[in-house]
């Protein structure tokens, strides 16, 4: 729709509420047309940015570039950008049409161009025949809809989400994420999205920006995101994981008097954590070269429709009070030969999925 | 496989709903009876008595004399533009005061709260006592003015419609923000972000969005403060200093002065019918629910 998209620069952009740093030096590139998702628990000042970015909050200082061209000083009204809120935002006292009809109105476009491009829009988000409802007649994910109609209906060439989906439930929520990521590659629009749902993040994105106490932790493809994460808090939110404490000196990782092979290379003496996927665990049936070895314990193992969630309780003489959680997909003929709750096991780990980051102050 | 029992349980789950039943029933009784002996029975009443007269049979000379009396006309058109400029100087200060107040922090708002509600914590008479002696010739405010130089001669605050619209007004304001906070802080603030995201200027955006959602609130303050105003006796009659003849003063007049009950509960039954006749078209013209729901 939109004849072209633009990119975002965001440089040096710090807010403090008194003592509180919600915002730290946060600088960042959104390429033009990219689909970008600011992701972070509560708190960790990812809704702030976006609030900067749509000119609703002011930082203490930094610049925002839509293009080539500042908008820092200038009021959200001017900045052409089209936003969903978390609660939708829709106005109550107007009808779906008029809604979607709100920013053509503002703008003073013909009525027939306005009916049109509302028609368009609600097309476009699937919501055709519905025009004429009132807000409170529809339902969750339908106003959903009506939202993202009244945001792109002017064509903007920027797209702000914070969190549009968190009130849906989940299988709605998972239908959402794909049509909006269909949607998005349909209007090249650049999108910047807002959520604190690593899964939707990873689902819906080009590339993620994870945000914690204000600062930028690491920004990458979802790919790089999970596989290659930056440091410990990132290894512990996206995905599910499990960790080891581990030593490193002169380059060679050690557990206790077990040592590790590593995916990478560590030029860095220290305490670091060995993350490990639940699902990259395999149990070992003899040891191999490419892969490191854990033996222990089931102490749990629990049935999770698609696959099969264990806890094996790490042998304490070797690794201390430490339990990995091992998810197996469930096939057909697994079920028997699954080892039971007291069994001994000798997992896997490939050392191409053996990565270390580095423990966090204080330990692990 | 046991046999499906479809009445299992069911005459004792009855009886239970029907327990509750009655336990609701029990605790509204007593404000039933209230009603019912206090407004219900008086009412009826009086409208019985005003169809009575002076010679104590039935007659419609009451109403007679509402029609074809020109004071009583007079009392009528004064009660209204009491009652209207009141309420329009209520939403004039008190809009914009509503307003502030539901977007500053609950806490401040909170404090303001307070501010607007202790003159309602006071007494009536005393207020209206205490514009008297601000607003009267020598009183405070023209001392004041005067000795500024603001103006060479006490302007006559009281004793008039001004004054008697002043006392008014400051009695009335609470009744009207009370309401017109409360809905203006149920307005989803991010309608308002969505408006200008979408390309509305502040302006633009309060007239569009904010506006429209505060009406339901913005007349329920009316409202009250339109029917409280209709039935008022204190303030005008104090700071009116009996040029200012509403309704409820004629009829403390016509039993105090003329013990004419008939002629008395007359006029109270016009001014129940007219109030009930504005709340009727007030709840036609807008349910005042309507926008309630917060999307």
């Amino acid at each position: 729709m939109a004849d072209s998209s633009l990119n975002i620069s965001i440089n040096d952009v710090t807010k403090t509420y008194g003592d509180f740093h919600a915002l730290k030096d946060v600088s960042l590139e959104v390429t033009s047309g990219e689909f970008l998702t600011l992701l972070g628990p509560s708190g960790s000042g990812k809704t702030t940015l976006l609030m900067v970015l749509a000119g609703f909050t002011s930082p203490d200082y930094g610049s925002v570039k839509f293009g080539d061209e500042e908008v820092i000083l200038k009021p959200p009204h001017l900045r052409g950008i089209g936003m969903v809120f978390q609660n939708y935002a829709l106005f109550p006292h107007m009808n779906v049409v008029e809604n979607v009809g709100y920013p053509q109105k503002l703008r003073g476009i013909s009525k027939e161009d306005t009916r049109e491009s509302v028609e368009n829009a609600l097309a476009t988000v699937k919501l055709d025949g519905l025009g004429h409802r009132r807000v409170d007649e529809l339902s969750g994910g339908q106003r959903q809809r009506v939202a993202l109609a009244r945001a792109i209906v002017f064509q903007p060439k920027i797209l702000l989400m914070d969190e549009p989906l968190s009130a849906l439930d989940k299988k709605l929520r998972e239908e959402m994420q794909i049509e909006l990521r269909q949607l998005h590659d349909s209007l090249n629009m650049t999108t910047v999205y807002v959520t604190h749902d690593q899964k939707e993040a990873l689902t819906m994105s080009d590339r993620i920006a994870v945000i914690n106490d204000g600062q930028l932790m690491q920004l990458g493809t979802p790919n790089e995101i999970y596989r290659r994460p930056n440091n410990a808090f990132i290894a512990d939110f996206i995905g599910e994981s499990s960790s080891l404490p581990a030593t490193v000196k002169n380059g060679i990782a050690s557990i206790g008097s077990a040592k590790l092979k590593g995916a990478q290379k560590l030029e860095k003496d220290g305490n670091f954590l060995l993350v490990i996927r639940p699902e990259k665990l395999f149990i070992a049936t003899k040891k191999s070269r490419d892969a490191n070895h854990f033996e222990g314990v089931v102490e749990d193992s629990i049935f999770q429709g698609e696959s099969q969630l264990m806890v094996i309780k790490l042998d304490p003489q070797n690794y201390g009070e430490q339990s990995l959680r091992l998810r197996l997909p469930n096939g057909s003929a697994q079920d028997d030969e699954l080892p039971g709750i007291g069994e001994k096991v000798t997992l896997g780990l490939k050392v191409a999925d053996s990565y270390f980051v580095e423990a966090a102050n204080g330990g692990a | 496989m046991a046999v499906l029992d479809q009445n299992l349980n069911q005459a004792a789950l009855t009886q239970l709903a029907r327990r509750e039943h009655y336990t609701f029933f029990g605790l509204t009784l007593p404000y039933l009876v209230l009603v019912g002996a206090m407004i219900i029975i008086p009412i009826g009443w009086l409208f019985f008595l005003s169809f009575v007269g002076r010679d104590g049979s039935f007659s419609f000379e009451n109403y007679e004399r509402m029609i074809n009396s020109k004071a009583y006309i007079r009392i009528f058109l004064t009660t209204f533009k009491i009652s209207i400029l009141t309420t329009f100087f209520c939403a004039l200060l008190g809009y914009p005061l509503a307003y502030f107040m539901s977007q500053i922090s609950r806490k401040w708002a909170n404090i303001c709260m307070i501010g607007v509600l202790i003159p309602f914590w006071t007494s009536l008479l005393v207020r209206t006592y205490a514009w008297l002696v601000l607003l009267q010739k020598k009183g405070l405010v023209n001392s004041v003015a005067v000795d500024l130089g603001l103006i060479s001669e006490p302007i006559k605050f009281v004793h008039n419609t001004s004054g008697t619209l002043i006392g008014m007004v400051h009695i009335m304001l609470p009744f009207l923000i009370l309401p017109l906070y409360a809905n203006m802080r149920a307005i989803d603030p991010h309608c308002v972000k969505a408006a200008s995201s979408l390309g509305a200027t502040p302006t633009r955006a309060f007239w569009t969005v904010f506006f429209p959602l505060s009406i339901p609130g913005l007349l329920a303050g009316l409202l009250i403060v339109f029917v409280l105003c209709l039935g008022f006796y204190v303030t005008p009659a104090v700071l009116g200093g009996g040029k200012v003849i509403m309704a409820a003063m004629k009829i403390s007049s016509n039993i105090e002065l003329y013990f004419s009950w008939g002629a008395a509960s007359a006029l109270g039954v016009v001014l129940l019918v007219v109030t009930m006749l504005i709340l009727f078209i007030a709840s036609k013209l807008v349910s005042l629910d309507q926008f309630g729901q917060r999307s």
